[in-house]
């Protein structure tokens, strides 16, 4: 009791010596550290199914890197200053020392932040345009949603009436890039795939897209991640990356007749319905009650 | 009976709602059928007439437009007698009251109301939600929960809490009587009781409550169930009650400071709800806006949203983003300078860079215009608007973090009194960083097409308005408690509701990271069962942080009805709402402050911020801060 009255005699606490705060800062260093070592050890990420996700991937795990020391920096502080600083008995009156501002300081924690934030925006802008460039022998697939299901088509390959081939699941080639071209015709849904790390808003009214190359085999789930009506939790589908081979096999099985295609090309149909592919998007719309009546009729 | 039946106040109100309804039936039937409507008597376009017109009929029976009817008409007005200000038993809580901190006071018991009611929706989802295939409610009744728990734990909870908080101890603060304009502060609040319980009456609708989520995303709203309408039209309720009162700030704050208050003088509370009122009225009327394109699409067939006929879908998003994403900074920067206000008086020093403070909420409100389409990243904008808004997005963390460093500055060295504000205080700075860094992680584009739309978000945002906003809240309602009440609330309560709600925030909220970077999509009522183990331990941890609550609902009661009575300045406060009695008198102020210095002078001695003009008002100025507690 006596020693802190004594210690009063200075009116207010007095500053931290260099070895304390060289101490603390080790402490932070090392908590963030454990942090930074947490954070890549929590398992985060579903499987990785296409050269996107990767990419994605990374760029989490840098965050992870630069974000979580100024967390720890913060949380160091603020545990610091409660137990060094709190009000102990006989200093019910005493006030802290009158600093009103450091513009050093103040310049430092503005300007260290700013840079940190510029780099991290330019390298997540490199990795959006990265993840949207047009790879060579890209094909195009419909995504069609409506509540509460998704349908694909493939316009690259006709059935034998010449419509595209429709389904219910999304089967995929691996490594064979894709651009989805996602319409809607009700209300607004999300094609996500979180395999690919991917997912864009299916906007009634106009055609909305981004690229994959799936790079591992296996079956993904496909989620509808835009609330659409009481049926939403359901609208799910399931996305199939399957070898060339099997992708050969899986269109013939759905009606792919390779002959209607040549035929298309000798008669320069191929060339005006390339164009239209990506505008047209009629070409993607769902199967009407009278679509799927003929299709059966044709078993 | 019929003078008392007469006379403004709840009865005339509750009369007068019929007559609301009757002048729907009246608007709508004739015009049915003028234009060969059939049938002619259609319950939803009544419906929606009368959920406009009954409201007002209730405002106007309450009393709320007699002065300014008498005024219009010629009739001479009823010089205000200011009879109706203060309140002498609980009674006069539920009448049309001018005085600001009685309106306070209604505001934040009315917000901490619907704060419960908010809550238990919570619950009753992560009922839902503890092991997939929840067969608690039906999917329809899961998006009302949800839809109906966002509404109104923003709309009326978290804006008007802060409107409540800063209604009352704002005046105060500045040194004024009361509020520019008293009666159109007590029209604001009387907007709020019909918004919830027009929120809370679209359960009773045919088809269920509004199920859109908060966002309400046309084309979806537009085709909703009749229980939609509530919701658009309730929504306009709250936000022509944000817009009046942030007007009545903006006028109140500049032109009723006390003598010698110069901007620079002002407490930060009063600087951020200067910020905020300034974001308000700019940004509110765009959510009016894109409320009014829904009901006139869905009444009327106006077509603004339907794809098919000339509307675009995405129009609805940029218009309401283009308010709700300022109203994020709406409801966190009051909370700002709760915490600027907490922090000065229990550190025991003056704020950190107070000018930067300042400053850098003038930048938040500036910025908080730019990124509104950072909500859209996956919604089929052009994809160029992505690059600016990522960069503005990640640009408005360097203000926000200005802030954290600047309370940290304040603690450092400080005389940390760790009662229950200052708990509250240092939890927020701690959880909000948290929120912070997500929301950084956010703005890179790439890893947002990834967890956009996940619980990721629902992590986010409940770390930025739980672990943020309602933190600041607990801090300011403990903070300003005695001075609201008169009366000491319970500090070990206190702690223990701290100690809790921190503990199972983070076990409820923090998990809710991982779920979604693992692809768990948010507003679903069933899940993949991979997901079931953390959506159990979150559902347990959110009963508990839910039961946390009623410990700070019990002090509350508790203390205000029988807690000892309040000294005037029991924390040593600098700023003006300490210098007068706790509860303060009828009209604030026995004799006008003459402002001499800075609000946050701790520790500078012989420092004042205030004097009083009669003489024996004015503190003795031997003992620095301590010179105004002498005044207890």
């Amino acid at each position: 009791m006596e020693p802190t009255r004594e210690s009063q005699s200075t009116p207010h606490r007095p500053p931290v010596d260099r070895p304390t705060l060289l101490r603390l800062l080790a402490v932070a260093a090392v908590a963030a550290g454990i942090g930074i070592v947490i954070g890549f050890l929590i398992p985060w990420f579903p499987p990785a199914a296409a050269t996107q996700a990767h990419t994605i991937d990374t760029l989490y795990y840098v965050l992870i890197v630069a974000t979580v020391p100024i967390f720890v920096l913060v949380t160091t502080v603020v545990l610091f200053s409660a137990w060094r600083w709190r009000m102990r008995r006989g200093e019910e009156r005493l006030d802290g020392p009158p600093i009103h501002g450091n513009s050093q300081l103040e310049v430092i924690w503005t300007a260290v932040p700013s840079a940190l934030i510029a780099a991290l925006v330019v390298y997540a802008a490199i990795v959006l345009h990265d993840i949207g460039v047009k790879q060579p022998g890209e094909i195009a697939i419909g995504v069609t949603g409506q509540q509460f299901e998704w349908t694909f088509s493939y316009p690259k390959y006709d059935d034998a009436q010449g419509k595209p081939i429709v389904a219910y699941a999304l089967y995929l080639p691996i490594n064979r890039p894709v651009v989805f071209e996602i319409h809607s015709v009700d209300v607004i849904h999300t094609f996500y795939v979180p395999a690919f790390r991917l997912q864009e808003d299916a906007v009634p009214g106009i055609t909305t897209s981004f690229r994959a190359t799936p790079d591992r085999l296996g079956s993904y789930p496909i989620i509808c991640n835009q609330l659409c009506g009481y049926g939403h939790s359901t609208m799910r589908a399931t996305l199939h990356i399957v070898t060339a081979a099997a992708f050969s096999t899986w269109l013939a099985e759905h009606g792919y007749s390779p002959s209607t295609q040549t035929a298309a090309v000798q008669t320069g149909g191929a060339a005006t319905r390339q164009t239209a592919a990506v505008s047209d998007w009629t070409r993607y719309a769902p199967l009407t009650g009278a679509q799927t009546a003929s299709k059966e009729g044709t078993q | 009976m019929i003078a008392r039946l007469r006379a403004p106040g709840l009865h005339r109100g509750i009369l007068a709602t019929p007559l609301g309804i009757a002048l729907a039936y009246a608007i709508v039937l004739p015009i049915r059928a003028a234009s060969g409507y059939h049938p002619v008597l259609d319950g939803t376009a009544i419906l929606q007439v009368a959920m406009i017109t009954s409201p007002f009929a209730f405002l106007i029976g309450l009393g709320a437009f007699d002065y300014w009817f008498y005024w219009a008409i010629g009739r001479p007005t009823r010089p205000e007698d200011h009879s109706s200000h203060g309140a002498r038993s609980w009674k006069d809580y539920f009448r049309v009251n001018t005085d600001h901190k009685v309106i306070g006071v209604q505001y934040v018991v009315h917000s901490f109301l619907y704060f419960m009611i908010g809550g238990l929706f919570a619950m009753l989802m992560r009922v839902q939600l503890a092991q997939p295939g929840g067969k608690f409610v039906d999917a329809n009744t899961y998006n009302g929960l949800f839809s109906v728990h966002a509404t109104i734990l923003i709309f009326l909870f978290v804006i008007p809490v802060f409107a409540g908080l800063a209604n009352f101890v704002l005046p105060l603060m500045i040194g004024a009587p009361d509020m520019a304009f008293p009666r159109l502060n007590a029209l604001s609040f009387w907007l709020l009781p019909i918004a919830g319980l027009m929120l809370l009456a679209s359960f009773f609708a045919p088809g269920g409550s509004f199920a859109s989520g908060w966002t309400a995303y046309a084309p979806l709203s537009t085709t909703a169930p009749i229980g939609q309408v509530f919701f658009t039209i309730g929504v306009q309720f709250a936000g022509a009650s944000s817009i009046a009162t942030a007007l009545n700030f903006l006028v109140t704050i500049i032109t009723m400071r006390a003598p010698g208050m110069s901007f620079f003088r002002m407490p930060l509370l009063v600087w951020a709800n200067f910020s905020t009122s300034l974001l308000v009225v700019i940004a509110t009327p765009f959510i009016a806006a894109s409320q009014f394109f829904v009901l006139l699409d869905r009444a009327l067939g106006f077509n603004f949203f339907s794809a098919g006929h000339g509307g675009d879908v995405l129009m609805y998003q940029h218009v309401f983003w283009f308010y709700s994403h300022p109203a994020v900074y709406i409801m966190m920067l009051p909370g700002f300078g709760i915490i600027s206000e907490v922090i000065a008086v229990k550190a025991r020093k003056p704020i950190f860079g107070y000018r930067m403070m300042a400053f850098s909420l003038l930048a938040i409100v500036v910025l908080g215009f730019t990124v509104w389409a950072h909500h859209m990243f996956t919604s089929g904008m052009p994809a160029w608007i992505r690059d600016p808004m990522m960069i503005t997005t990640a640009i408005i963390a360097v203000p926000t973090g200005v802030k954290i460093f600047s309370w940290l500055a304040t603690l450092w060295r400080g005389v940390l009194h760790m009662d229950t504000a200052m708990l509250w205080a240092m939890g927020f700075i701690t959880m909000f960083t948290l929120g912070g860094i997500s929301g950084v992680m956010l703005a890179m584009v790439p890893f947002d097409l990834h967890v956009s739309k996940t619980y990721f978000i629902v992590a986010h945002i409940h770390y930025v308005l739980f672990g943020g906003s309602v933190f600041t809240i607990f801090a300011g309602v403990y903070y300003w408690f005695p001075k609201m009440t008169g009366r000491m609330y319970d500090e070990r309560l206190g702690r223990w509701h701290f100690w809790t709600t921190l503990v199972f925030f983070n076990i409820t909220f923090a998990p809710m990271h991982l779920i979604g970077i693992q692809g768990m999509p948010r507003r679903v009522a069933d899940y993949s069962t991979q997901f079931a183990t953390w959506n159990l331990i979150i559902s347990l941890a959110s009963f508990a942080l839910g039961l946390s609550t009623l410990i700070f609902v019990y002090n509350m009661v508790v203390s205000w009805r029988g807690g000892p009575r309040a000294v005037a300045n029991p924390w040593r406060g600098m700023t003006l709402e300490w210098q007068v009695s706790s509860p303060p008198p009828i009209f604030n102020f026995d004799s006008l402050p003459t402002i001499v210095g800075g609000p946050y002078e701790y520790g500078v001695p012989g420092a004042v911020h205030a004097v009083f003009r009669d003489g024996a008002e004015v503190p003795a100025p031997a003992a620095g801060s301590l010179a105004m507690a002498t005044r207890e």
